[in-house]
């Protein structure tokens, strides 16, 4: 069971409406590397592994990527609100506010909906800690790209946290992998599943 | 919920159903702010919640990283996850 906090886990305060900017931004809501697909990749994932400690983990941090969606969520809309048809023409915004006028829709920078092939929901938990380690490094670089081609520092500063913690959870997610293969033959992590052989799981 | 003791799976039970309860009436209020009996009626069943989450939280564990123990070790991520069933 969730309950919603009336707030953002860190301020979003932008005062220049800028849509290329917002399309850009756009892909860490609904892109390949975006924080809804982190948040069900994690929750989907925490159910076939044998480990609570790695479990609860993955609940925490998918709880937190859906407090970086409504981040994102709050970056983009604060960076479209008002836009005037003029504006809208001048930009490369048009076809987006065709479709969703000024909603937030999850998307790629690309237009490609969000979609649940960008991510797996594996059955093993070495394999599944592996994708969620490369998962934050996706999303670290796409940050990384967002913060060479913007400058706005309202902008800039959310963007900035948001890094940092894809960071933290690498690191996070480094020492679950190290949780499981203490549970595991040392000399082969690899012989089986634990979340699915039942003669798997002692070292 | 009666006076008389609850075990752990009693326990969560009530607050599942205290929890619905004022949960729903929250929903009703989001659309019916200025509705006095069920303000009352919210009022009735959050402070039943809060007191039954306290009792639950002193005795069995943290539901949330709120009533998490820091008592010397950190059990909230060793907790049972409620999709294990048992109800406890």
């Amino acid at each position: 069971m969730w309950q919603y906090e009336k707030r953002l886990e860190y301020p979003v305060n932008i005062k220049q409406t800028d849509p290329k900017t917002a399309q850009y931004i756009l892909s860490q809501y609904g892109g390949p590397d975006g924080e809804i697909n982190a948040s069900l990749r994690y929750l989907s994932q925490r159910y076939s592994i044998p480990y609570r400690e790695v479990a609860g983990l993955l609940t925490d941090i998918a709880t937190e990527e859906i407090a970086h969606f409504e981040m994102i969520a709050t970056i983009v809309h604060q960076l479209t609100r008002d836009l005037t048809p003029e504006e809208i023409k001048a930009s490369n915004f048009g076809p987006y506010y065709i479709d969703h006028t000024l909603a937030v829709w999850p998307q790629a920078a690309g237009g490609v909906p969000q979609n649940a092939c960008e991510f797996q929901s594996k059955g093993d938990p070495i394999t599944d800690l592996m994708e969620d380690m490369a998962a934050e490094q996706k999303a670290r670089t796409t940050y990384d790209n967002i913060l060479r081609v913007v400058k706005d520092p309202d902008v800039v500063d959310p963007i900035r946290f948001l890094r940092a913690r894809e960071v933290v959870h690498f690191q996070r997610f480094g020492e679950a992998l190290r949780m499981v293969q203490e549970h595991l033959d040392s000399k082969n992590f690899y012989a089986c599943n634990p979340a699915f052989d039942k003669s798997c799981g002692c070292k | 919920m009666n006076n008389m003791p609850m075990n752990q799976s009693q326990l969560l039970d009530w607050i599942n159903q205290v929890s619905f309860v004022a949960y729903d009436t929250a929903l009703y209020l989001d659309t019916h702010p200025y509705d006095e009996e069920a303000l009352s009626f919210y009022n009735h069943y959050r402070t039943l919640r809060l007191k039954a989450v306290k009792m639950y939280e002193e005795k069995y564990g943290p539901l949330t990283l709120d009533g998490a123990d820091t008592d010397g070790h950190w059990s909230w991520g060793s907790m049972r996850n409620p999709w294990e069933g048992g109800n406890c």
